[in-house]
Parts: C-alpha cells; sequence; structure tokens
C-alpha cells in the first residue's frame, strides 16, 4: 500500500485517453476568437459547454472597467477580505447585489466553490442537521462533510422524499439545513423550489439554495428559480457565482438575517483566502447592472436553448427532462461518449465530456450549454455536428 | 426497534444480487472491494433500507463501513 495507491483509477483511465489520443479533461483554449469561439486542442470550434450564458466576457463595457480597475488599484488585492483586502469596490458589488436580490446582507466571496463549500460548512455544525439534495455539487458536499454536522441525503428533486427525512427528524428541524439547487448544472433540470418550500414551511429549518446556474435567466428580476417560483420569503440564504452568468470568477452570498454578518467571520474559506481581485470586480460590478439593463440577453439564451435542444432531441438523442441553457445528451456506454466528444471537437463543437462520479448517474454526458451571444446559425452548426454523430453511435444513446 | 438481525437479513436481502458466481454472503462480505458495489449502488443499497425500516442514514457513517457487518452494526447504533 502506498499513498499513490487510491489515485491508481484516475492514472488507468488518462492512459485510456492517451492511447485514444483524446484530451477531454483540461482541452487546452489555444486562442478565443470571441465569447462564443476558439482553437481548442488545435480545432477552431463553437464552444458550447462554457456555462458563459449571457456571452458577457468580451462585453466591451466589462472589459473596460477591468482595465480601469488594473490601472487604478493594481492586479490583485493581495489579502484576505479581513486584512488588508477590503477595498470600497467590494462593498459597492455587496451593496449591489444587496439591491438586485432584494436582500439585506451580502457577502463576496473569491469563487463560487467559496462561496457554497464555505456556507455549506459554517451555517451549519456538529449537533446541527443538513439535508440536502443526493444530486446536490461537489462544492456543497465538501462543505457539509466539513461542517461536522449530521448528514442526510434525499432523493433529487423529491419534495416528498424530504418530508419524510424532515418528518423523521422531529424537533430537531428547528436546528436543520436544507441544500438544494436552483438549475441542476450536469442536465440542467430546474429544482421543485415551490414544493419544497411548502415542505420547509411546514416541517422548519432553513433552507439555503444555489443559483448559481440560474442567476439572471429566470424570475421577473432574474434572480433565479425562486424568484420564478414565487418563494423568495422561504429562501434564508442563495448562494451563487459570478464565473457564469457574469462572466467573471468570484461567488456570493445573501440572506435577510442579520446574522450573516457574524457568520461572515467564521467563515474559513472568506477568512483564510485573498479577496477578489480589483479587475473581477469590476467587470462583474458592470456584468451585474447589464443583466438587468438588458433583457433581451435572456430572450435569446432562451431561444437558443430551445433551439438547441429541439434540435438534438429530434436527432433521437437522450436530452435533459427539461428545456434550460444547459442541454445535456446521456450516453450509456463510456467509450462511446468520448470518442463522440473527440468527434465533435473535430467538426467543430466543444462540449464537456461528464463521466461519473461527476455526472448524477452511471451514464456519461456530453453536456452542452448555450450562451446569449450564440447566433442561431452557431446553434444549428452544434447541431449539424451531433447530427453528424448519428450512423456510428445511435443504438449507443438508447 | 429493529435490532441487528433484522439489518443483516434485509441487507442480505437487497443485497442478493451482487453474490456472483454462487458466492454466499456473510457478515465479512465487503460491499465495495468484494462485491463491487460502486458508490452510487452504495447510496442505493443505502436508500432501499432507509425506506424499508423509515430510518435516515447519515452520509457521516459512511466511512466506517466496509463490511455487511459494519452496516448492519451502524444502523443499529443509529436506531437503538
Amino acid at each position: 500500500m502506498s499513498l499513490f495507491d487510491k489515485f491508481q483509477p484516475i492514472v488507468d483511465i488518462r492512459a485510456e485517453l492517451a492511447k485514444l489520443g483524446v484530451m477531454p479533461f483540461g482541452a487546452v483554449t489555444e486562442k478565443l476568437l470571441s465569447a462564443t469561439e476558439a482553437i481548442v486542442n488545435g480545432h477552431k470550434v463553437i464552444l458550447a459547454g462554457t456555462n458563459n450564458y449571457l456571452g458577457l466576457t468580451f462585453d466591451p463595457q466589462c472589459i473596460a472597467a477591468a482595465k480601469q480597475a488594473v490601472e487604478e488599484q493594481g492586479t490583485g488585492t493581495t489579502g484576505s477580505r479581513m486584512a488588508n483586502g477590503t477595498f470600497a469596490e467590494h462593498i459597492k458589488l455587496e451593496q449591489e447585489l444587496g439591491a438586485f436580490f432584494d436582500r439585506r446582507h451580502t457577502i463576496v466571496f473569491s469563487t463560487g466553490y467559496a462561496a457554497t463549500m464555505g456556507m455549506a460548512s459554517t451555517l451549519a455544525g456538529p449537533g446541527d442537521v443538513i439535508v440536502l439534495d443526493a444530486d446536490s455539487h461537489a462544492s456543497i458536499y465538501d462543505g457539509v462533510r466539513m461542517s461536522g454536522a449530521e448528514v442526510i441525503r434525499f432523493r433529487h428533486s423529491d419534495p416528498a422524499d424530504l418530508e419524510k427525512r424532515l418528518r423523521r427528524l422531529g424537533e430537531r428541524t428547528a436546528n436543520t439545513l436544507i441544500i438544494v439547487e436552483g438549475i441542476y448544472s450536469m442536465l440542467g433540470d430546474q429544482a421543485p423550489l415551490a414544493d419544497i418550500a411548502a415542505v420547509k414551511r411546514e416541517y422548519g429549518g432553513m433552507l439555503l439554495v444555489d443559483e448559481a446556474h440560474s442567476l439572471g435567466m429566470l424570475g421577473a428580476h432574474g434572480r433565479g428559480v425562486a424568484e420564478a417560483a414565487g418563494v423568495e420569503a422561504d429562501v434564508d440564504f442563495v448562494v451563487g457565482t459570478f464565473s457564469k452568468s457574469l462572466g467573471a470568477i468570484g461567488g456570493y452570498c445573501v440572506s435577510n438575517h442579520p446574522e450573516l454578518e457574524a457568520i461572515r467571520f467564521g467563515i474559513r474559506s472568506y477568512i483564510f483566502t485573498a479577496s477578489p481581485s480589483p479587475s473581477v470586480i469590476a467587470s462583474t460590478r458592470v456584468a451585474l447592472r447589464l443583466m438587468q439593463e438588458r433583457p433581451e440577453l435572456r430572450e435569446r439564451l432562451w431561444n437558443n436553448a430551445q433551439r438547441l435542444y429541439d434540435g438534438l432531441e429530434q436527432l433521437g438523442f437522450q436530452v435533459s427532462p427539461q428545456v434550460s441553457p444547459v442541454v445535456a445528451v446521456t450516453i450509456k456506454d463510456r467509450n462511446q461518449a468520448i470518442a463522440w466528444w473527440q468527434e465533435l471537437l473535430q467538426r467543430g463543437a466543444y462540449v464537456n465530456l461528464v463521466m461519473p462520479p461527476a455526472s448524477p448517474t452511471s451514464d456519461s454526458l456530453l453536456r452542452c450549454s448555450v450562451s446569449a451571444a450564440h447566433s442561431p446559425e452557431q446553434i444549428d452548426r452544434i447541431i449539424d455536428a451531433f447530427a453528424a454523430l448519428q450512423p456510428a453511435g445511435m443504438a449507443a444513446a438508447d | 426497534m429493529p435490532d441487528y438481525n433484522d439489518f443483516l437479513s434485509r441487507i442480505y436481502e437487497i443485497l442478493k444480487p451482487f453474490a456472483k458466481h454462487g458466492r454466499i454472503l456473510n457478515e465479512d462480505s465487503e460491499l465495495v472491494t468484494e462485491l463491487g458495489l460502486t458508490s452510487l449502488q452504495v447510496m442505493e443499497l443505502i436508500e432501499q433500507i432507509e425506506d424499508h425500516f423509515d430510518i435516515s442514514v447519515p452520509l457521516n457513517i459512511l466511512p466506517d463501513i466496509r463490511t455487511i457487518r459494519d452496516l448492519a452494526l451502524q444502523l443499529e447504533k443509529l436506531t437503538n
């Protein structure tokens, strides 16, 4: 036995992929041509796996703000929010996020992972209970494991199963934290948040919703699934990221609970890391404003999502359960998924290859994410690339 | 309250399909290394136990479980 034995399965699969000449994990983007096109692993491709939902990464206003921030404030803060790393702009972004979400308290984090993991690991502790959706993101699982709380899963997006779990807890629901996501990252399915909120109202506990993949997409103001479902008052904490709709990196938590200001000082992933760089904060602030000023981005995003979803479904692929900016094709045979991923790249479409345990089942996924910046023609080219795969593999997609 | 033997017999019942090549399940059977359960299958096993006994099994106990005996003992501890 050695320390390295446990990595052998990874070594094996890397060797297998190398033999096939495929590099799906850590594919190299050699040159970005726009928000939707790049040279990846030597192939000119349409980017259909970037989570750049609103296509704001190359927005001239965002870029100008980032440039100005670099010139005026330097390349980094070089310190924690608790020490020298709180700049006036961090506070402004927190205020702007609070106003956008109509919540009184906000924390900005250096990454979405730090936000979700930090909140999940800090809100509940030893003696408390966390009840989380089984398909929760790794950042949530990492956080709850660190929390020291008792951790119970409920079946994915199954309010009846959640209800059973809370009933079994009895009075312990008073110190129970329920964690779900708005849109789930792998298949793009939405949580049945109205039903989940109703269960929470009946049994008690607090509710944290990760809206990482739904910010700017759903609800009258674009606040996410909670707003769309009309249950924001039942959601105690919303967490999310700047690395998708807002085209930067970073994360946040918003809440009406004044205790968030005290919790801030107990979150290790907030304290023991450097704060977001000035350029990141600057472009995020502009992107947050543009997201609100340009509802047409959202409309284009959903039109593109519908177009890709319909196109892949008509080709006979097993697509996600519902239309969303994440459109995932399920492939039972892992080797088929790998071969198709490579073929798609060669045919000019970059998508994400997802294999267990990152996928929610034992199947693999060719996960696409669409952008408001995609033209309908680009969406059609992505569909065409999938269409070309058919003769070899429709049997495997059944 | 179900006891150790109740949990044991239920686990045997659920894991029957994993007793390949005529192998007989016993308390020392290791779930992952011997029976070949994936992490997803371990979770499905737990869910079936939870439904049957109307209990919730915290994930916290999983690192301590390698064998069928470990699981039955942990379940007994949990419910008694």
